[in-house]
């Protein structure tokens, strides 16, 4: 990465592009579709957080050795999220929701 | 330790030294997103088993601040790219500024916080015993609008049908909500006290085109915490909006 000095004018393009994915999830947010109002979120995000990663913070420059630790992270996230739905999921359904509530919370 | 003007005596070039600081910074960035990775898995099984007041409960939240929050954050984190590209290129005064502009952005964005969260404590809806999602239609201030308040009263009155432990649900959001919101405002405050040892540090000219180290990596942690914000902003404000 180190000597690969990134010009602003790229900066600048990531940041408008930026603006215009933010546009484009509260403009999706308005639109009902159903569950994929969820998908559609997270898909802007991701692909937000993408450009930070790769451009802002210099990964699309970087070593294969930082590319090993930011698919670690992910990875790792992946499998905390992953396997502790596979284990909710696969409840009886109304497990979560049943759950009792404390009195001092429903008065 | 043995050092050689900028190059600590364990490294072979310069090169060497700023990539194994970057591994490092992204090694502790990766603990970063598990730490933040728990409280979004805690969001996720929660939405998924009370979807109604999570709705409810994202819906009382100001949209137009938090859109305004997350135009300012982006803003930050180009003016902290920018500070870096000014190390880079050998332009002291220019990486000053970009990183005096990056601290008064960051610090705008906790003030904007500070409106909403002074906002959500005058309509009782911070969790414990006074909270209450129906708090702010059944009082109404004098200069709400009677329309908005006459929306959101059907609004709760068709969620409690559905959830008659609406009240006790929408503290789950806002427990979160607070969570959430509240440990991505102190990474923001670790930051700008970063920001202010670096601004000083730039100022006494300690950064060069050939060392730079400290602005690239506390830019690392500063986008990282403008992702987190990414997938908040989506996540917490922008559930319901569509009805």
């Amino acid at each position: 990465m180190s000597d690969h000095i990134v010009p602003p004018k790229v900066y600048v393009g990531i940041f408008l592009s930026l603006m215009v994915l933010t546009a484009a999830t509260v403009g999706a947010a308005y639109v009902n579709l159903g569950p994929f109002n969820i998908v559609i979120a997270l898909a802007i995000a991701t692909l937000k957080a993408t450009l930070v990663v790769l451009f802002f913070m210099h990964a699309r420059y970087s070593p294969g050795r930082t590319h090993m630790v930011i698919i670690a992270a992910v990875f790792w996230l992946a499998i905390m999220l992953a396997l502790t739905l596979s284990d909710y999921v696969t409840r009886a359904r109304d497990v979560g929701a049943t759950t009792s509530v404390p009195q001092m919370l429903t008065s | 330790m043995h050092r050689t003007g900028e190059l600590y005596g364990q490294f072979e070039t310069l090169e060497q030294q700023k990539e194994s600081a970057a591994l490092g910074m992204w090694v502790f960035l990766s603990t970063e997103v598990l730490f933040f990775g728990g409280l979004f898995m805690t969001y996720t099984l929660n939405r998924h088993y009370y979807g109604t007041a999570f709705g409810v409960g994202s819906n009382t939240l100001d949209l137009k601040l938090g859109g305004l929050n997350t135009v300012i954050l982006i803003l930050s984190s180009l003016t902290m790219a920018m500070s870096v590209w000014a190390s880079h290129v050998g332009k002291r005064k220019a990486t000053t500024s970009f990183l005096v502009a990056t601290l008064i952005l960051g610090t705008a964005f906790l003030g904007v916080k500070v409106i909403e969260y002074k906002q959500k404590f005058d309509h009782h809806l911070v969790p414990g015993y006074h909270f209450q999602i129906d708090y702010r239609a059944q009082h109404p201030a004098p200069n709400d609008d009677p329309k908005e308040i006459e929306a959101e009263k059907e609004e709760l009155s068709k969620a409690f049908a559905k959830d008659p432990d609406l009240n006790a649900h929408a503290q789950l959001y806002f427990s979160l909500y607070f969570g959430m919101t509240g440990l991505h405002a102190l990474h923001m405050i670790v930051g700008a006290g970063m920001l202010l040892w670096l601004i000083r540090q730039s100022m006494l000219g300690r950064f060069t085109p050939t060392y730079n180290t400290p602005v690239e990596m506390i830019g690392l942690y500063w986008h990282f915490v403008d992702i987190v914000w990414i997938y908040l902003f989506p996540l917490l404000y922008l559930i319901d909006r569509h009805q």
